[in-house]
């Protein structure tokens, strides 16, 4: 704890010495997988002992993680899309009705986040079941559909708060209709959250585990579920290859949307 | 100019405008999807638990009587409790540092904290597991330092000790945000009325902060209670947590109606927790500052 003045800037060695351990151990589990990933073992032995690139190239060459990537892929940019569709329209819904059940209507579209993953992944396991829709592209998308929309409704929330509303009058008073008014003036505004409402609802997909584990049949399965059987099931390092690879791409894919939506608020601001 | 525009906003919200009515129709989408693949499947799970084979409550006499499924329960419930309480005291003093430094060492440490969140669930507990298995990294460090035979995998500690860090956004994200709208100049108006700075943290700082730990802890505390991917992989079927045997039960034995309504008590212990703390807090609030933060 800090001694000289509290309203000082400087940290205390404590406090330092603190911050630097949580930093080590947030960053613990990326600076393993890496390392990992260039072993040249058959095992799970960590640090390696040898090294080389035989796991990417088992990732890229044997079917069952191509397959799994390519069906990861395609669920997550047709739920990206969906979601992005259906969480925008219920985030400008939400944001221009003034009914009283719109409270409610805000949580129901908020629970997939609340409600415990492992219910979900049961309850849409038995009905996907009758409905014949386990083991199918379709399942896997609507599954995560419903996972991925209140992440899309948070992030264009955000978007809608700091939108001002007086700019459409003006539009409209200066001789515009409404579909000119959206195109050139609420559009372009909210298209940094629908962005990043894209970004969310595809890593959301990307990432899913536990109701893919359900869904899956052995002709169709995810790269999470195909790597969490390399883990229970088989030892295969190629996940640490996987592990990587998802690593790089989630952080460029989040990345961007960042930066893109940090430029336009500092030229506000200036 | 200005009082044009006034006038027309006030106008606008004088009448009931048909375009708000008519943008009521874009929650239907949405919401129709969420009623078919989420709240129908939901509604069928418990009501299988009350309903198959016959109706009544069964399936619940039958949780509390095998002398496993209440040990579970609790075992969640305290391992739930020792997440978020470790979580706490790990993020208090870090949260706190973000609050101090200046904004540039800010946006650094909040990319540390965002770090977890972004890397993939699979590849988090891989490396997990690679820490805490035999002979691993974690086995090593103890056994340098004179304790032998310290192997997390396939221990409730184990399990624990992976949350904490996947668990550490979640609480720091609402500390934060809770901490830095405190005004520090009161901490000084406290040391210069005599009070030392322990003192002044204690009285002045914590009790103002105490909303984002509420809000932290409930979502930390909620969060992990519903973890499946950790407890399967570094826990061991012995210790398991509720999710791991939900999962046996439908996915192995594919006892629905059992299995649902152990689900069902997940779910109940969930929104009650949600509701109790919601009269102090939105711990879905403290959720969506991640998301923005991300």
């Amino acid at each position: 704890m800090p001694s000289q003045s509290l309203s000082d800037k400087r940290l205390g060695w404590g406090l330092r010495v603190w911050v630097a351990v949580v930093a080590a151990v947030l960053l613990a589990p990326t600076l393993v997988v890496i390392p990992m990933s260039f072993s040249a073992s058959e095992t799970f032995q960590f640090p390696p002992h040898k090294w080389s690139w035989r796991w990417y190239e088992e990732f890229f060459s044997s079917p069952k993680w191509t397959d799994s990537l390519l069906t990861s892929v395609q669920v997550g940019l047709m739920v990206a899309v969906i979601a992005t569709v259906l969480g925008v329209a219920a985030a400008f819904g939400l944001d221009r009705t003034r009914w009283r059940a719109r409270g409610a209507v805000r949580s129901a579209m908020m629970a997939p986040m609340i409600v415990p993953g492992i219910v979900v992944a049961i309850a849409i396991y038995g009905v996907f079941l009758r409905w014949q829709l386990n083991g199918t592209l379709l399942g896997f998308v609507l599954a995560h559909t419903v996972l991925a929309v209140p992440f899309v409704v948070t992030s264009m929330q955000t978007s809608l708060a700091g939108y001002d509303r007086t700019m459409e009058t003006a539009s409209a008073s200066l001789g515009a209709g409404w579909v000119t008014t959206f195109l050139r003036v609420t559009l372009p505004q909210v298209l940094p959250g629908i962005g990043s409402g894209l970004v969310f609802a595809f890593v959301t997909s990307l990432d899913e585990v536990v109701i893919a584990l359900f869904l899956q049949t052995p002709d169709i399965r995810t790269m999470p579920v195909q790597m969490y059987d390399s883990i229970t099931a088989e030892i295969d390092p190629t996940i640490g290859a996987a592990s990587s690879l998802i690593m790089v791409a989630t952080t460029v894919v989040l990345l961007v949307p960042l930066l893109v939506r940090r430029a336009p608020r500092r030229s506000q601001r200036s | 100019m200005t009082a044009a525009f006034t006038s027309a906003t006030a106008d606008k919200a004088a009448r009931p405008s048909r375009r708000r009515t008519l943008a009521g129709w874009f929650l239907l989408p949405a919401t129709a999807v969420l009623v078919v693949f989420f709240f129908y499947p939901l509604a069928a799970i418990v009501w299988q638990s009350f309903t198959q084979p016959s109706y009544g409550v069964g399936h619940y006499l039958a949780l509390l009587n095998d002398g496993v499924s209440t040990t579970v329960l609790l075992r969640t419930l305290r391992t739930a409790l020792v997440v978020s309480t470790c979580t706490l005291f790990i993020a208090y003093p870090f949260a706190y540092a973000m609050t101090k430094v200046a904004p540039r060492a800010r946006g650094v440490l909040m990319l540390l904290v965002l770090l977890p969140f972004w890397t993939s669930v699979m590849a988090r507990n891989y490396a997990w597991y690679l820490l805490e298995q035999r002979d691993g990294v974690i086995e090593r460090l103890f056994s340098a330092i004179g304790f032998d035979g310290v192997v997390l995998l396939g221990t409730v500690t184990g399990v624990t000790v992976a949350m904490v860090q996947v668990m550490l956004p979640f609480m720091v994200l609402p500390l934060y945000s809770s901490m830095s709208s405190i005004d520090r100049r009161l901490l000084d108006a406290a040391v210069s009325l005599g009070a030392s700075p322990y003192r002044a943290l204690r009285t002045v700082y914590l009790p103002l902060s105490l909303p984002g730990v509420v809000s932290g802890c409930s979502l930390v505390f909620i969060m992990t209670l519903g973890f499946f991917v950790t407890p399967a992989l570094l826990g061991s079927p012995q210790e398991s947590l509720i999710s791991q045997v939900i999962q046996t039960r439908v996915s192995s034995l594919l006892d629905f109606p059992g299995g649902g309504a152990l689900g069902t008590v997940l779910l109940v212990v969930t929104l009650v927790l949600l509701f109790a703390v919601s009269r102090i807090s939105r711990p879905t609030a403290g959720l969506s500052k991640v998301v923005d933060g991300a």
